[in-house]
């Protein structure tokens, strides 16, 4: 097995699938291509499982890697490759991809094959990012991802749709051509552009910090954090469900990645002098836009918004560890980051999952709002035990994944001030007040109007879906080890890294 | 006779074409008019036989011939090749065009035949008076061509000041040279650079000469504030000219430059720099952001010319021969992209109909999904999105620049290019994302289909593995 180019086929057979169904559409009708759609995807998932099955969980070494030369002129190179922080991503976005295809299955109806295709295709770009050793390589498909986002929100998406989608692709461009610079910036540095190679070359504080904010820039926008997330309520609000699926379970955790992967290896110094700002950064993210979410009127508003104070917690795990390293402690700091990378797996099932079951609803009462609601649990019981589960995780409740990170995080906020610890913790009041506010809001309660009385509770296709979340969320809940033994080697590493001076 | 063999063969090409311009023009003018589809095959044809030579005799070592005035160099024939090949694919767009608006003449092809030996000349230039034969014989051609739809008002009014403008700036040009000529005493380009690299001090009149010299190219390049004429010269002309006017002449123009600056003056490098990077931050500002507020797509296209031209001069001002190789992709990339856009306008527009407007483009995704496809490819390209080649040219000139050290050169050229991301996008959200008014299918003949498709998808293929044509850029230039 590990002779096959498992990485390239994680890619390219989602990238060529899309392909396919698109010259599907042409001959037959729907169906024919959400069937192959569904087809694909499964096969990627299962081509991607090897990746968890056979990785050495010893080494913080990049495995799987392939490496031919792309662009000869300039020593570009093909280079894929894993370690413990972006192989679980890939799990995760090929698991996700399954659901956000069923999730479409049905409800699709405007060019089908197209809106499939776009799935599939922005599928492999995102694993292609997460696998990328290269940095051209890595910024080619960062960039290239944007496109069947873009075409994703504008065709299948909701009223302001255009204005969403432009909004979104000018603000994740206007964040990466800086990045691009820096990137090139380091290539002449280090005379390559392995990602690697980077990681080792020699910085000034001074370029350390121009290297820093552009790279900030580009994560910022994407993860996103106060105040550069305006793009995602947006986006979110008017993405059609699988959309809003595949933005917050996956490219959001982009951003996060890239800070592991470029921030914090790359410019250690800078990243160690600028802690505070990504600290306040983040607790303002946790608190403030946790406050901005319990007022939302509107339940994809509100996710989206949930979504921004949940990834504050993923990157106030990464920089708080500058904090304990300081004070020395390297296991506080491991704890720290590996909580970061839990809550980005946790966030990606929950949030997945809070947009999946509004896309229930929408998809029956074509409302998002919360006011339009009431009294669902009477009419449907099976969802509404389902939400019920998904409302608790997003609000940290133990037992659940979305307890497990948040708990680490806090945990070592501890470690260096009680006040940051203090206020990240809020996040569990207004966690669970937002999150069970609107569950009561739209579920509790008489049945509030005739089209509620109407509803159907859900079929099998969606039992499945929200099913197998409901697993995943509670699996990793109760026994998030596999996941941290996958990462161990990995962060230990990190933080060795970011311990070293580059000056 | 055979002593005088080694004197003509590097210009084996130019001297093929002039001859088989002139027999088109011959035999053009005894063809009755059913037969007239053969002036276009004749015109072709000869185009690829001069490709060929190209190829045949491409010179190891750079070449002089003509006392000086004729220099065959690695980069001259590669440039020359890309010239010939994007004018057989305007041909072909153009005979498309013409046909259906019932323009079909043979003067076209002729016009156009001497363009390109303008410009071979011009790529090829030795001296400063090749140099300005050259281009002369290129601005006289596209003028005609301008003009060449008499019943349009708007083609006429375009042709006169492209003419008004042109001469203005050949003169600029002509003064320029005169003054280093003056100057120096010689018109060859090689005896100059030796005659700069032996002054003790800066010669104040071949400054003075550069100045001009500058505004010359800026102006036949459209660099910004040269830049008037671009806008109403692309809108007037039959799309079919502006088609031409945005590709080939734009590579002869780069070789212009590269002749006269870095041939000619490179001893004078640290005053033309300066220069450069002022046209090149003007046009790209000024470029993307008056492209925002069109609303005829040939407008647009022509901003975004303005705007990709201050791209060019970045590599340029890099200063470096990996710099110049950069630009050189950029502007053979350039070249393509464009031509595929108004390849575009042609498709979908018919006899009576020009689908010159980005309105006229609205649900292109409903009524065919492939042409927007295609259009997608060239707009992202163009804004320079990966992965499409588009992209590359970007990239390898932004290196150049920070390689040169000028990293905030860099970030204002990327801050630019986000301006001009959202123009690009407009036409695409129009396109995808509006109904269609009148959900009629394209009707497109398959020949002009699949020319179409094969322009956009060498844009694709290419954005994915760039290899070859950066590597053939790198080498040309000796880098």
């Amino acid at each position: 097995m590990q002779d096959l180019p498992l990485l390239s086929l994680v890619i390219w057979v989602p990238i060529l699938g899309g392909i396919w169904v698109l010259a599907s559409s042409t001959s037959s009708s729907a169906p024919a291509a959400r069937k192959i759609a569904l087809a694909v995807s499964l096969a990627t998932f299962v081509i991607s499982l090897p990746l968890w099955g056979l990785f050495d969980t010893s080494t913080h070494a990049m495995q799987f890697q392939e490496r031919s030369l792309w662009i000869e002129a300039f020593r570009i190179y093909y280079h894929l490759g894993v370690d413990g922080i972006s192989m679980p991503l890939i799990i995760l976005t090929t698991f996700t991809t399954v659901l956000v295809v069923l999730a479409g299955w049905e409800v699709i109806k405007d060019k089908p094959a197209q809106y499939m295709a776009s799935f599939l295709i922005l599928e492999g770009l995102m694993i292609g990012a997460f696998s990328a050793l290269d940095a051209m390589l890595f910024y080619v498909f960062w960039e290239a991802l944007l496109i069947p986002m873009f075409v994703i929100i504008g065709v299948w998406g909701g009223p302001q749709r255009i204005y969403a989608t432009v909004k979104f692709f000018l603000y994740t461009f206007f964040g990466s051509v800086f990045m691009l610079v820096a990137l090139i910036y380091l290539y002449i540095q280090a005379d390559s552009f392995s990602i690697l190679a980077m990681h080792d070359v020699p910085l000034g504080l001074h370029a350390q910090i121009l290297i820093f904010f552009a790279f900030l820039v580009a994560f910022a926008v994407k993860v996103p954090m106060w105040p550069v997330h305006t793009w995602l309520p947006d986006a979110h609000v008017e993405a059609p469900t699988g959309g809003s699926v595949i933005l917050a379970a996956i490219m959001l955790k982009l951003g996060a990645y890239g800070f592991l992967r470029f921030s914090l290896p790359i410019t250690p110094d800078a990243s160690h002098a600028l802690d505070w700002l990504m600290i306040a950064l983040s607790l303002i993210a946790i608190v403030y836009i946790g406050f901005v979410a319990l007022v939302q009127p509107d339940m994809k508003k509100l996710i989206a918004y949930s979504s921004i104070a949940h990834m504050g917690f993923a990157t106030l795990g990464f920089f708080i560890a500058f904090r304990i390293l300081a004070d020395g402690d390297a296991t506080g700091a491991i704890l720290g980051i590996e909580g970061g990378i839990v809550q980005l797996i946790s966030h990606g099932f929950i949030s997945g999952a809070l947009f999946l079951c509004v896309g229930v609803m929408y998809d029956r009462m074509h409302s998002r709002m919360i006011a339009d609601y009431g009294g669902v649990v009477n009419r449907m019981p099976v969802f509404a035990a389902f939400m019920m589960l998904f409302a608790l995780a997003n609000s940290g409740l133990p037992g659940t994944s979305g307890f497990v990170g948040e708990f680490m995080v806090i945990l070592s906020s501890f470690k260096t001030s009680f006040w940051i610890a203090f206020l990240a913790a809020t996040t569990l009041v207004l966690g669970a007040a937002y999150s069970l506010w609107m569950y009561k809001r739209v579920i509790y309660g008489s049945v509030a109007n005739d089209k509620v009385a109407a509803l159907d509770d859900i079929d099998k296709r969606e039992t499945v879906i929200l099913g197998s979340l409901a697993a995943a969320v509670l699996l990793l809940g109760v026994w998030p080890a596999p996941l941290l033994e996958v990462m161990g080697a990995t962060v230990e590493h990190l933080v060795v890294q970011i311990t070293a001076t580059k000056l | 006779m055979t002593f005088e063999i080694p004197d003509m063969l590097p210009a084996a090409p130019e001297i093929f074409l002039l001859a088989a311009a002139c027999t088109v023009l011959v035999a053009d003018v005894f063809l009755p008019e059913r037969y007239r589809i053969l002036t276009y095959h004749l015109s072709q044809i000869s185009l690829v036989i001069t490709a060929i030579l190209c190829l045949a005799l491409f010179p190891e070592t750079p070449q002089v011939s003509f006392n000086g005035s004729f220099v065959s160099d690695a980069m001259g024939t590669v440039l020359k090749v890309f010239i010939l090949l994007a004018t057989y694919f305007v041909f072909f767009y153009s005979k498309v065009y013409l046909r259906a608006r019932e323009l079909f003449k043979g003067e076209y092809f002729v016009l156009g035949l001497f363009a390109v030996l303008g410009m071979m000349v011009m790529v090829s230039a030795g001296s400063l008076l090749t140099v300005y034969l050259g281009l002369e014989l290129l601005s006289l051609s596209l003028y005609a061509m301008v003009a060449m739809d008499r019943e349009s008002p708007t083609a006429s009014e375009a042709a006169m000041k492209y003419f008004v403008l042109g001469a203005l700036a050949s003169g600029m040009l002509l003064y320029g040279m005169s003054m280093i000529y003056g100057s120096t005493g010689t018109l060859e380009l090689a005896a100059i650079r030796e005659h700069i690299a032996g002054l003790e001090s800066r010669n104040l009149i071949i400054v003075l000469g550069l100045v001009f010299v500058v505004v010359g190219i800026a102006f036949k390049l459209g660099a910004v504030p040269f830049h008037m004429w671009v806008p109403d010269v692309y809108e007037g002309a039959a799309t079919s000219v502006t088609l031409f006017i945005g590709s080939a002449p734009k590579i002869a123009a780069f070789g212009m430059l590269m002749r006269l600056l870095v041939d000619g003056l490179p001893g004078m490098h640290g005053d033309w720099i300066g220069m450069l990077v002022i046209l090149s931050v003007l046009s790209m500002g000024v470029g993307n952001i008056i492209a925002i507020a069109q609303a005829n797509l040939k407008r647009m296209l022509a901003y975004s010319t303005i705007a990709h031209v201050g791209f060019l001069f970045l590599g340029i001002v890099a200063g470096t021969p990996a710099g110049y190789s950069a630009s050189m992709f950029y502007i053979i990339v350039y070249a393509f992209m464009s031509m595929g856009g108004f390849a575009m306008i042609v498709l979908l527009g018919r006899s009576g109909f020009e689908a010159d407007r980005i309105e006229d483009f609205r649900g292109l995704n409903d009524r065919n999904p492939w042409y927007a496809f295609l259009m997608l490819i060239l707009m992202l390209s163009m804004a320079g999105v990966p992965p499409f080649l588009g992209f590359w040219a970007k990239w390898s000139v932004l290196r150049e620049v920070v390689a040169a050290g000028m990293t905030w050169l860099a970030v204002v050229a990327v801050i630019f290019s986000i301006i001009g991301l959202f123009y690009y996008l407009r036409v695409i959200r129009m396109m995808y994302f509006e109904k269609a008014e009148q959900p009629a299918p394209v009707a497109a003949g398959a020949d002009m289909r699949i020319m179409v498709s094969a322009n956009a998808l060498v844009i694709l293929a290419l954005g994915i593995y760039p290899s070859g044509l950066l590597a053939l850029c790198v080498s040309a230039l000796g880098g």
